[in-house]
């Protein structure tokens, strides 16, 4: 039902129930706000969003408040002023700046907040100084004194079953911190990065160690740069351009212009995850051998680990694309181009943070030139650390021109690509094996934890209920990822998905089967049922 | 509307937990509200410092209460109720209660947290076996409260009030708590409008030095001068008297001021930040008008829950009237 409000004495329309705040920002009328995010609870714990309404006494904050028919809103006044600077400041009390080394430099909303409503950041000492970072697993970091209590990593952790944040009070005070119990493990899937307001979790060495990949070159190593499927459709909005922009060829301009000497596209890589992934899928079906879990996503992989380790056996042995990809530039790469693989450094751009946690698995170890087994992949840079480095060297990538991925490891199949976003791996799967049985196949795909978790605990029940189950931990899939750009929500993640099937679209060769790239490492390199094991599929004897 | 609430509409009940909302009103909305389940809080978490009449209440006239309870559950279709017991009274209280209930469908809960889990959103939320903070209002408990069910919260004396409507034994009483540097501490129960003076006097607790008083809890209470207390105590109906001459003002402002840092929940700013930074100020004995005044602006305009919104009411009028 449409109503019709005034906001700062223009007319609006508005639907029922909507919030003011929702209202304010459909029409792009500015208002604070620091704990809002469209895809969580309102919990209305900042305190900077008020608003007045004729009529009634006092402020409102209008994330919590609905509009209603005939309703005046005024967002600005001298008591609205004087409360969110207040506010601010108490906020900015709890916040220790260190801007210069923060992944938000080019993007703070504090910092924008502090400069338009002209607060003093140091009126307040910052409160939580001194306080321990909690690491997690070498792949997070919190910094309690950044955090401004908002709650919402909390509530995300909790809404993807995990639990692993949670607030306990110390001194008086509620704060955020691990767990105590320890069956609550932290499974590397930053929504938590995605979702906190002022950048205090981040991925490891999200800015100090970002410039490290490049410096292999002055050893004279070749750098190798993969990059993932959501990549393309996301990373130009970190230079302004609206979500679901595809700018595939303006980030191989930019790698290049990093220094890169080989820039790669991970969905190659996924058209050999596609290709062993649909033979487990039949092979398990037709031996009756239980459900077959997909294995791309190691915040899923990590959870049912720890979680349901009954169901580790179902997760596909198949190496997820960027892996299989490692190993074959590691391989098959080197040796077209003369180099031997302990000279070849690999760098893949994820939209994820548990691929830092990924590439140390040693089951994805291969072999090396010498003698040992090497990582097939050595470093990651998810989308925010790409694009902090691309600003860093003033490289805007919006107004590159359009380059070319490095064609040795040929072009990807409309499969590959479509691997970003929630349900493109088991699309890509059934895709490849169409035609192959005959029987109904019951499969299915989920994206988010909580959703995993109710397909596992309907497989606990009944083992066979399906064949095939994709699973990727972030709501929206890999488009939706704890490295991705911020904001992240459902609307900007649709855009992203949307992105990625336009590429599809555009795509002759539309799976893995037909993929000549495919078809001649296979002939050429992948010979042997054990050389297939040994680079596209964990080896647990590592 | 029944005959009941239609009586309670008429004897002019507000509730006793210390808002003063209209009773009657509570009891319209649980009543309209078409529901499988519908729930009766009553609420004996008496968390205010100072504040001793629900406890005076359950030790004196548990059967009242009980009785109140009865007729909330034979208003309400497919209601149940639950008596919410601060730790103490819940022990000291529970044995009698039980066997006051026999098989009526109240139970008893033992409260988790300290005083904000006595306002009633919070309530709602440790019932769900959520978090002790509040809930956001809109929708009030008597419409959505636990699980989404209608839920009236009533205070301990609120219900016990009820019953008397009902017996029509009614005089628009209220019981105050009178504490502090007194001779004879305890609870009367008086006209809802009984000056503080006069109660004083008439209980042989009016001081023969020179004092004031804090009126409503002995911390949210706002600070009272002897010629201010013609009027009668406000909030829960508490009177602390304080010996002007002997009471150090730093030690008051800092004993109301840790307190509300430790019992509050954290959520929002203003009351998580604002408070903990006046606390640092009492804690070295700054006193910066300017900083106290901004905070309190945003305590009393953006605090989340009513806890934020009393914590300006005792120091303001402490250094207003009595001063450092």
């Amino acid at each position: 039902m449409t109503i019709s409000i005034t906001i700062n004495g223009k007319k609006y329309k508005a639907k029922k129930h909507q919030s003011i705040l929702t209202v304010l920002r459909e029409n792009k009328i500015y208002v604070p706000a620091l704990c809002y995010h469209p895809d969580l609870c309102v919990k209305s714990n900042c305190r900077l969003c008020v608003v007045e309404i004729k009529g009634r006494d006092g402020l409102y904050t209008s994330c919590s408040t609905k509009v209603e028919d005939g309703m005046e809103v005024i967002t600005e006044s001298p008591e609205i002023l004087r409360t969110i600077r207040t506010n601010l400041e108490l906020i900015f009390a709890q916040h220790k700046e260190e801007c210069a080394d923060c992944i938000y430099r080019y993007n703070c909303e504090l910092l924008k907040m502090a400069k338009k409503y002209e607060i003093n950041i140091n009126r307040f000492k910052d409160r939580k100084i001194g306080v321990k970072k909690y690491r997690l697993g070498d792949v997070l970091v919190m910094d309690p004194n950044k955090c401004i209590n908002c709650g919402n990593c909390v509530e995300v952790c909790h809404k993807q079953k995990v639990d692993f944040w949670r607030k306990k009070e110390v001194d008086g005070f509620f704060e955020v911190m691990p767990n105590e119990d320890k069956t609550k493990n932290c499974v590397y899937c930053g929504q938590c990065v995605i979702h906190c307001p002022v950048g205090a979790i981040e991925a490891k060495g999200e800015f100090e160690d970002i410039e490290k990949p490049l410096e292999n070159k002055a050893l004279g190593k070749k750098v190798v740069f993969m990059v993932a499927p959501a990549i393309r459709s996301t990373i130009g909005e970190e230079f302004g351009l609206e979500p679901g922009t595809v700018v595939t060829g303006k980030l191989a301009t930019a790698i290049k212009k990093l220094g890169a000497d080989y820039v790669l596209d991970v969905s190659v890589g996924a058209d050999f995850t596609t290709t062993e992934e649909a033979k487990e899928l039949i092979q398990k079906f037709k031996n009756k051998e239980g459900v077959c879990l997909s294995s791309c996503c190691p915040a899923w992989v990590r959870y049912v680990e720890c979680n349901y380790p009954e169901f580790r056996k179902n997760i596909a042995t198949t190496r997820p694309p960027h892996i299989i990809m490692g190993g074959l530039v590691k391989s098959y790469f080197a040796k077209q181009i003369g180099v031997k693989a302990e000279d070849i450094i690999t760098v893949s751009i994820m939209p994820c943070t548990a691929k830092i946690y990924e590439i140390t698995r040693k089951e994805f170890e291969i072999p090396s030139t010498s003698s040992g087994r090497i990582r097939p992949v050595d470093y990651v840079l998810t989308t925010r650390q790409l694009a902090f480095l691309l600003h860093k060297n003033n490289i805007n990538l919006a107004e590159l021109q359009e380059g070319d991925f490095d064609n040795l490891m040929g072009e990807a199949s409309g499969s590959g690509v479509i691997y970003g976003a929630s349900g493109g791996v088991l699309e890509a799967a059934l895709r490849n094996v169409a035609g192959e049985i005959k029987e109904k196949l019951p499969v299915v795909f989920v994206s988010g934890l909580d959703k995993a978790k109710q397909i596992l605990e309907e497989l606990k029940e009944d083992p066979d209920k399906y064949a095939g189950v994709e699973v990727m931990a972030c709501p929206g899939g890999c488009v939706g990822g704890g490295g991705q750009s911020v904001p992240t929500n459902k609307e900007i993640i649709k855009k992203r998905a949307e992105g990625l099937r336009s590429i599809d679209n555009q795509k002759t060769i539309k799976r893995p089967k037909d993929n000549p790239i495919v078809n001649k490492i296979y002939k050429d390199f992948l010979k042997t049922e054990k050389i297939i094991k040994k680079y596209c599929h964990t080896n647990e004897e590592n | 509307m029944t005959a009941f609430i239609e009586k309670l509409k008429k004897s002019g009940l507000k509730g006793r937990g210390g808002s003063g909302f209209p009773t009657f009103e509570k009891w319209q909305t649980v009543l309209m509200t078409k529901a499988e389940q519908k729930y009766l809080v009553c609420n004996g978490a008496e968390g205010e410092p100072g504040v001793k009449k629900d406890h005076y209440i359950l030790a004196n006239y548990p059967e009242i209460v009980i009785e109140g309870i009865k007729i909330g559950l034979e208003t309400f279709e497919k209601s149940k109720a639950i008596i919410y017991l601060k730790s103490n009274y819940y022990r000291e209280f529970g044995g009698k209660l039980k066997e006051l209930i026999g098989d009526l469908p109240i139970g008893l809960f033992e409260k988790k947290g300290g005083y904000l889990a006595g306002e009633e959103t919070t309530i709602v939320s440790i019932l769900e076996g959520g978090l002790a903070e509040p809930k956001g209002k809109p929708p009030y408990p008597c419409k959505a409260g636990i699980n989404g069910c209608p839920t009236l919260v009533n205070n301990v004396e609120t219900w016990y009030h009820i019953a008397k409507i009902d017996k029509g034994e009614y005089k628009k009483s209220r019981f105050f708590t009178i504490g502090g540097k007194v001779k004879n501490p305890g609870v009367w129960e008086r006209d809802e409008k009984y000056p503080i003076n006069k109660l004083l006097k008439e209980t042989d607790n009016y001081p023969d030095f020179d004092f004031f008083v804090q009126s409503g809890g002995e911390i949210s209470g706002e600070i009272l001068l002897p010629s201010e207390l013609k009027q009668t105590a406000r909030g829960q109906g508490a009177i602390i008297v304080y010996n002007r001459e002997e009471t150090d003002g730093w030690e008051l402002m800092q004993k109301w001021i840790n307190f509300f840092h430790q019992e509050n929940c954290d959520k929002c700013t203003p009351c998580r930040e604002g408070v903990y930074r006046i606390k640092e100020m009492f804690d070295k004995k700054i006193f910066d008008q300017k900083v106290l005044k901004d905070i309190f602006y945003v305590l009393d305009k953006t605090s989340f829950c009513s806890l934020g919104k009393v914590v300006s009411i005792p120091i303001k009028s402490f250094y207003q009237k009595i001063g450092l």
